[in-house]
């Protein structure tokens, strides 16, 4: 199967609706392959995307001069398409994608509160990531909006965000949040119940909205990484790979084998930590307090090798443009192999009793529900998408390195429930493992960093990596000095928290932390 | 019931003198500060957290504190649902301005004596995401501050130490 073989078929269909397509820049975004296309048939070609079997995966735009670059990027086959647009920055008017994408509202609404986008036929008009830090009529990643703002003072509480109410006898409301009963991220959910069965659930996010793509404006790459870094700390490896790879494409660096090989052993050693911890915290939403005591203890054995071998227990800032910071000293691949072994032979007891325990399976199985139809009509990765048929890793699909030389096999099952999200991070540990031995095995030797050069003239890359949530796709756009003109890095969460809307519907009240720990969306990679 | 019960027999006690897994400078960092809260508090520290913007790392190192290794809750320090029940908040993150009016009401509901401690980074100083139009930066810009424990996130034993001398000094 050759890359890209569907694409002149997409092009006819396009050709067939009258929509004009300018091909100039095609190869500008390798390996994704750019369109440029009208802004009045944005709409048009993304119904035909939609009815080809497009996956959508992100919306951005920047403000340039006089007009606003809008672009989306489609998935199809594990190849990449961006389509790309401009409108007149006074008069930025476009027709929505989510009446062909559901997944595209929340990422419009952003461009909406952030750039002043208007889409027209959306079917939702509220506000999404603005609450009451700038006004309705301020556009913070507009050039003439300062960094610091407008507003003095403290800003007011959002207390006006028009959720949408239940009518009808006996419906009753929950409010949730900001500030959780737990150490966990703020967000507000809005619960609309009758009895115990929760009919509407909606979420009000945005309170983690740091203005991550503002502040990355300007900045060198390694600036740019050390935040993308943070933009969510459990995902630090994979958002930083994805920077880096954006970086690195952009400015045509190549970075040694050796690190390519490095950074795949950070981020599975990432996904590992992170199921470890999720497979505890389900079972400990359904009062099974053994397996997060379990999973907890093998998380910080593991954690604690992080730090004495790579120097942080989160492998945060180990990433750098150009390669990694930290190598692998002698007999550390040794150490890793065993420990390796460990886990293994450990998880084999826990699994054991995990797959066989009855109480455990009356509350998981079956609850919380996601359908196949809904996790590909939202965009769904990662394990959400794969506990619900949608096999997409682009470990194995669109593969980077070094996992061309690996060969990734997704755990995907077709349950779509609370049960299959905790069986495929089982799977994906034992998968990880295996990877990770082989990494180790094939090690190359060499350099672990290569020196960051910029061309010198304005340059933009896009870069996709397989986080342990799924699919991260950053953009970046370079000027002429090198300096960040734009960012943005889109967390697999943008797609996986409207599924956690759908998912509760039907369920219990009490069902929803066990629902919520099972999608374990991002705030902070949500909220940018 | 067997398996489980093999299970963690076979697991043992980890924050005990177990040869493997014990982590002296764990014991004596928690003891003395059990000292402290015990004089200071009656034996019971509760603390309330707060993100009020981190990047969710710092969440990551607090929930380590409660696991079985460092199990800060056998020194008599716990996590509470509510600032009501709190006698510290363990703020984390830039404040972001959307978090602004939560994190001052939550410090409202804290029944004083009460004590701020920033946590991470961020906390102390605004970390890489410093003031802007969506972040009001270090915590004391938004409440009073008594403690601050700096680290990208602080690790659990960095956490645990800061605890002690936070109420230590309080």
């Amino acid at each position: 199967m050759s890359r890209f073989d569907w694409l002149s078929e997409l092009l006819a269909r396009f050709e067939d609706e009258h929509i004009l397509v300018r091909r100039g820049w095609a190869r500008r975004l390798a390996p994704a392959h750019l369109l440029q296309i009208d802004a009045e048939d944005w709409g048009k070609a993304a119904a035909e995307a939609a009815t080809f079997g497009c996956r959508w995966a992100g919306l951005w735009g920047e403000h340039l001069e006089e007009e606003i670059q809008v672009n989306a990027c489609l998935v199809f086959k594990g190849d990449y398409l961006v389509l790309r647009t401009e409108v007149p920055a006074g008069e930025p008017l476009l027709p929505s994608h989510t009446p062909h994408f559901p997944g595209a509202d929340r990422l419009e609404r952003h461009a909406q509160d952030l750039l002043g986008l208007a889409f027209g036929d959306h079917p939702d008009e509220r506000r999404w990531t603005r609450h009451l830090a700038w006004q309705e009529d301020e556009y913070p990643l507009r050039r003439d909006f300062p960094v610091q703002g407008h507003a003095g003072g403290e800003t007011p509480p959002d207390g006006e965000y028009p959720f949408r109410a239940v009518l009808g006898s006996g419906v009753y409301e929950i409010p949730v949040g900001p500030v959780h009963a737990g150490i966990i991220e703020p967000g507000h959910f809005r619960f609309s119940a009758v009895g115990e069965r929760v009919i509407r659930l909606e979420q009000h996010l945005g309170y983690v909205h740091k203005g991550i793509e503002k502040i990355a404006v300007g900045r060198d790459a390694e600036g740019v990484v050390r935040l993308a870094g943070r933009i969510s700390g459990d995902s630090t490896v994979a958002h930083a790979w994805a920077a880096c790879q954006a970086l690195e494409r952009a400015c045509g660096v190549q970075p040694p084998e050796r690190a390519d090989f490095l950074r795949a052993l950070f981020c599975e050693r990432e996904r590992v930590a992170n199921h470890l911890g999720d497979i505890g915290a389900i079972c400990n939403d359904v009062g099974f307090a053994f397996a997060l005591q379990q999973f907890h203890r093998l998380r910080e054995i593991w954690s604690r090798r992080s730090g004495e071998r790579f120097g942080h227990r989160m492998m945060m800032d180990r990433l750098v443009p150009g390669g990694v910071a930290v190598d692998l000293d002698r007999g550390a691949a040794e150490t890793l192999r065993t420990d390796h072994q460990a886990l293994r032979t450990e998880l084999e007891r826990l699994y054991d009793i995990l797959t066989d325990h009855p109480s455990l399976e009356d509350r998981l199985l079956g609850t919380g529900r996601l359908s196949a139809e809904t996790a590909r009509a939202l965009g769904c990765t990662g394990y959400v998408g794969k506990a619900s048929g949608q096999p997409c890793d682009i470990r194995h699909h669109s593969p980077y390195a070094p996992y061309q030389r690996l060969e990734v096999r997704p755990a995907v099952r077709e349950e779509g429930d609370v049960m299959a999200r905790m069986q495929v991070r089982m799977e994906e540990i034992l998968e990880s493992l295996r990877l990770m031995d082989e990494l180790l095995a094939l090690l190359p030797g060499g350099e672990v960093r290569a020196p960051f050069h910029h061309p010198g003239k304005a340059c933009e890359g896009l870069g996709m990596v397989d986080g342990w949530r799924g699919e991260i796709l950053t953009y970046v756009r370079l000027d002429a000095e090198g300096r960040l003109a734009h960012f943005f890095p889109r967390d697999p969460s943008w797609f996986t928290w409207p599924a956690l809307e759908r998912i509760q519907l039907g369920n219990i009240v009490p069902d929803f932390p066990v629902c919520n720990k099972s999608v374990n969306g991002s705030y902070s990679g949500g909220d940018l | 019931m067997l398996r489980i019960l093999r299970q963690i027999w076979h697991t043992g006690t980890i924050t005990e003198p177990a040869p493997d897994c014990r982590d002296p400078e764990v014991e004596k960092a928690g003891i003395e500060l059990k000292r402290i809260i015990d004089r200071r508090f009656g034996g019971s520290l509760a603390i309330r957290e707060v993100d009020a913007g981190s990047c969710n790392a710092c969440e990551l190192e607090i929930h380590a504190i409660n696991n079985a290794f460092y199990d800060v809750a056998r020194f008599g320090i716990h996590f509470v649902a509510s600032p009501r029940h709190a006698d510290v908040l363990l703020v984390t993150g830039p404040v972001s301005r959307h978090m602004e009016a939560a994190l001052r009401r939550t410090w409202e509901a804290t029944p004083a004596p009460k004590y701020v401690i920033a946590c991470g980074q961020c906390a102390c100083d605004g970390g890489e995401f410093g003031i802007s139009y969506a972040s009001c930066g270090a915590v004391e810009n938004v409440l009073p501050v008594d403690v601050k424990i700096p680290g990208c996130p602080p690790p659990p034993l960095e956490l645990l130490r800061s605890l002690l001398a936070a109420i230590g000094g309080a």
